[in-house]
C-alpha cells in the first residue's frame, strides 16, 4: 500500500454550474497531466472526451461538482460528485439521443442526447449513482498503461 | 528576460545570463525573436551571397511582400524590381494560393478524415500539433503548401526553358516569419524541398524600396490577380473557399483554445480551420518590414480591385489533384514533448516532486531564476536542470529560518544570563 500511495497523485478541482466558459478547464488540465507522463495520445483523446461530456452535465444542469482524479501508473479515476437535480431514469439517459435539455438548449447546440453514452463508451469502467433532487456521482475509470 | 515570457510553450530557459531553447519544446513561432529588446536571438537566414553556386536564382517572394509598399505599386513592379537588385527572375507565389485552395476544396469534398480539417501551410501551427498535440495530426490536410508548389513549378519551368540541371537552378523564398526557415532546415517530415534558400522580407526591403524609387510604375507587365492575394491576412484561405463551416484562427493563444476543444469532441461540424499563429496572420511575420495592419489593409485593397477574376482554370486544377499533384510529398507523425520520465510511475513520483517544490514557491512567476514560471521552475527542479536555491525567495526563507534560529539560540542564552549584554562571554 506504501509503494501505491508513492505512486499515486490526487487532484481536486470545483466546477460551478451555469459557468459555460469554463467548461472544459478540467478536461484541458487533465489532458495536459497525462500527455506529461507521455500517456498515448489515443487514451488522452478517451479520457479528454469523457471528463469534458462530464463537466457540460455538470455546468447544464447542476450547481457545482467536485472531481476527484486519482492518477496511478496504470489507471486514472475521475469521479464527479455533483449537488443537482439527480436523474430520473438512468436506463434512459444512457440512450443515445435522450435528453432532458429544453429546446432553447438544443438550438443553441446542447443537449444532443450523448453526453452520458460517449462517457461510457470512452471509459473502461462506468458507474453512475443518482439520487433525484440531491445529486449524480459518476466514477469513470480509463486504463492509462 | 522578456522573451521568457513571450515563449508559449516556456521553451525557453535563461542560463548565465544567456537564454537557451530546449528544443523538444519550441514550435519555430519567432516569439522570442519578435520580444528580444537586444535583438540577441536571431533566426539562422541566408543572405544573398550564399546563392552565388547558382548559375540562375529565381526570387519566389510570399504575397506578404507586395503588402509592404505604399499603394499605387503593382505586384507585378514589385516583381519586376527584384530582378533588378540581383535575382535572374521572379514569380508570384499568389497564384499558387488559388491552385491550393482549389485543392482544398476537392480535398474537403472527396475526404472522409476526421473534422474539423486543418490548415497545414503554417509551420508553427504545424509544429504545435506534433509538440502539442498529437491527436489532431490526423486533422491536417495533406496538400503541399503553395510555397512548394510554386518552387516545383518554376523548376521544372527553368529547368525546360534554359535546359539547366535542377541543382544549378536557385530557387530562394522571400519569407514574413522565421518558422518557414526552420521549416526548410529542419522539415516537420522528411521530405525534398524544392526550395533552396530562404531570405527574411525584413532584409530585402531596403534593397527593393531604392529599386522602385526608380522603377515605372506603369511598365504593363500583366496584373496579378485572383483570390489567391488575400492567403496572408487572416480569413484569407476561408475567403477562397466555398465550403460552409469553414472558419479562421489566428494567435497561438486562440489557436491553442480551439486545439483543445478539438480534443475534447467538439466543433466536429467545422469543415475547414485556416489556422495562423501569429495574430495578424502572415503580414504580421516577424521578418517583415511594415506595420501588419497598414499592410493588411494593403492586402484587401488588392482582394478588392484585382482578387474576383481568377487566376487559374478551374478544371485544368481539378485535373492536376485528380493526378496527385498537389499531395503532401512525406507523413506528418507527433512528435510530443518529451514526458517527465520515460516510466509512468516515476513520471508520477516526479509530478508529486513538483508539486511539492511549487507548493513551497512564492507563485508569481518572477523569472529572476531563469524559468518562465514557478511551476516550469519546479519541473526543472525535479529533472535536475536546476537547483532549489536558484528562487530567491526560497534563498531568502532559508535566511529568515536560519537568522530566527540564531536569534532563538541567543536570546534562551541571554535568558539564561550566559551571554551578558555588553560583556560578550560565554560560560561553556
Amino acid at each position: 500500500m506504501a509503494a501505491e500511495a508513492g505512486q499515486t497523485v490526487c487532484e481536486t478541482f470545483l466546477i460551478e454550474g451555469k459557468e459555460f466558459f469554463d467548461a472544459g478547464k478540467v478536461s484541458t488540465e487533465i489532458k495536459r497531466m497525462l500527455k506529461e507522463l507521455g500517456v498515448q495520445p489515443e487514451i488522452v483523446r478517451r479520457v479528454a472526451i469523457a471528463m469534458y461530456e462530464a463537466e457540460m452535465n455538470v455546468v447544464m444542469y447542476a450547481s457545482r461538482a467536485t472531481v476527484t482524479v486519482v492518477l496511478t501508473p496504470k489507471t486514472i479515476k475521475i469521479i464527479v460528485d455533483d449537488e443537482g437535480p439527480g436523474i430520473m431514469s438512468v436506463e434512459l439517459a444512457m440512450q443515445e439521443g435522450y435528453s432532458t435539455a429544453t429546446p432553447r438548449m438544443r438550438e443553441l447546440g446542447f443537449g444532443a442526447g450523448m453526453g452520458l453514452p460517449n462517457i461510457k463508451k470512452n471509459a473502461d469502467t462506468f458507474e453512475i449513482n443518482t439520487a433525484v433532487g440531491k445529486g449524480t456521482r459518476l466514477e469513470i475509470t480509463v486504463c492509462i498503461n | 528576460m522578456k522573451c521568457l515570457r513571450s515563449c508559449p510553450t516556456q521553451a525557453l530557459r535563461v542560463r548565465g545570463g544567456k537564454a537557451m531553447l530546449l528544443g523538444d519544446r519550441c514550435i519555430d513561432c519567432g516569439e522570442c525573436v519578435r520580444t528580444c529588446p537586444s535583438h540577441a536571438i536571431v533566426p539562422q537566414t541566408s543572405t544573398f551571397s550564399d546563392f552565388s553556386g547558382f548559375k540562375h536564382t529565381v526570387a519566389l517572394p510570399s504575397p506578404v511582400f507586395y503588402s509592404q509598399f505604399g499603394k499605387g505599386v503593382r505586384p507585378s513592379t514589385i516583381l519586376s524590381a527584384l530582378k533588378t537588385i540581383g535575382f535572374d527572375d521572379a514569380y508570384d507565389v499568389a497564384c499558387a494560393s488559388e491552385s491550393v485552395s482549389i485543392a482544398i476544396e476537392e480535398y474537403l469534398a472527396s475526404s472522409d478524415s476526421p473534422r474539423p480539417l486543418i490548415s497545414p501551410f503554417c509551420p508553427t501551427i504545424v509544429r504545435l500539433i506534433q509538440v502539442r498535440y498529437p491527436n489532431l495530426v490526423d486533422n491536417l490536410i495533406p496538400i503541399e503548401s503553395p510555397m512548394e508548389i510554386a518552387a516545383r513549378e518554376v523548376k521544372r519551368l527553368k529547368m525546360h526553358q534554359l535546359g539547366l540541371q535542377e541543382h544549378e537552378i536557385g530557387v530562394l523564398y522571400l519569407t514574413p516569419c522565421p518558422s518557414k526557415m526552420i521549416a526548410l532546415k529542419n522539415p516537420p517530415r522528411k521530405k525534398h524541398s524544392f526550395l533552396d534558400g530562404i531570405i527574411p522580407i525584413s532584409e530585402i526591403y531596403p534593397k527593393t524600396l531604392q529599386a522602385l524609387a526608380h522603377a515605372d510604375l506603369t511598365d504593363g507587365e500583366p496584373e496579378i490577380r485572383g483570390l489567391g492575394l488575400g492567403w496572408p491576412i487572416v480569413g484569407g484561405q476561408v475567403a477562397c473557399l466555398k465550403a460552409e463551416d469553414a472558419i479562421a484562427i489566428a494567435g497561438l493563444t486562440d489557436v491553442m483554445r480551439v486545439f483543445d476543444e478539438i480534443e475534447n469532441g467538439k466543433l466536429q461540424d467545422v469543415q475547414y480551420i485556416e489556422c495562423h499563429s501569429c495574430p495578424t496572420a502572415c503580414v504580421g511575420g516577424s521578418l517583415t518590414a511594415e506595420n501588419p495592419y497598414i499592410a493588411r489593409g494593403r492586402v484587401l485593397r488588392m482582394v478588392a480591385n484585382h482578387g474576383s477574376v481568377p487566376c487559374q482554370d478551374r478544371e485544368k486544377i481539378r485535373e492536376l489533384y485528380k493526378k496527385n499533384f498537389f499531395s503532401l510529398i512525406g507523413t506528418i507523425s507527433p512528435n510530443p514533448v518529451h514526458p517527465l520520465d520515460e516510466d509512468i510511475s516515476r513520471g508520477i513520483q516526479k509530478m508529486q516532486r513538483r508539486h511539492q517544490i511549487y507548493d513551497m514557491l512564492p507563485k508569481i512567476d518572477c523569472g529572476a531564476c531563469g524559468a518562465p514560471t514557478c511551476l516550469t521552475f519546479a519541473e526543472d527542479v525535479v529533472k535536475g536542470d536546476a537547483d532549489a536555491d536558484e528562487c530567491v525567495f526560497l534563498t531568502m526563507k532559508t535566511f529568515e529560518t536560519m537568522s530566527a534560529n540564531l536569534l532563538d539560540v541567543v536570546t534562551k542564552h541571554t535568558k539564561k544570563g550566559s551571554v551578558h549584554p555588553g560583556k560578550y562571554t560565554y560560560d561553556s
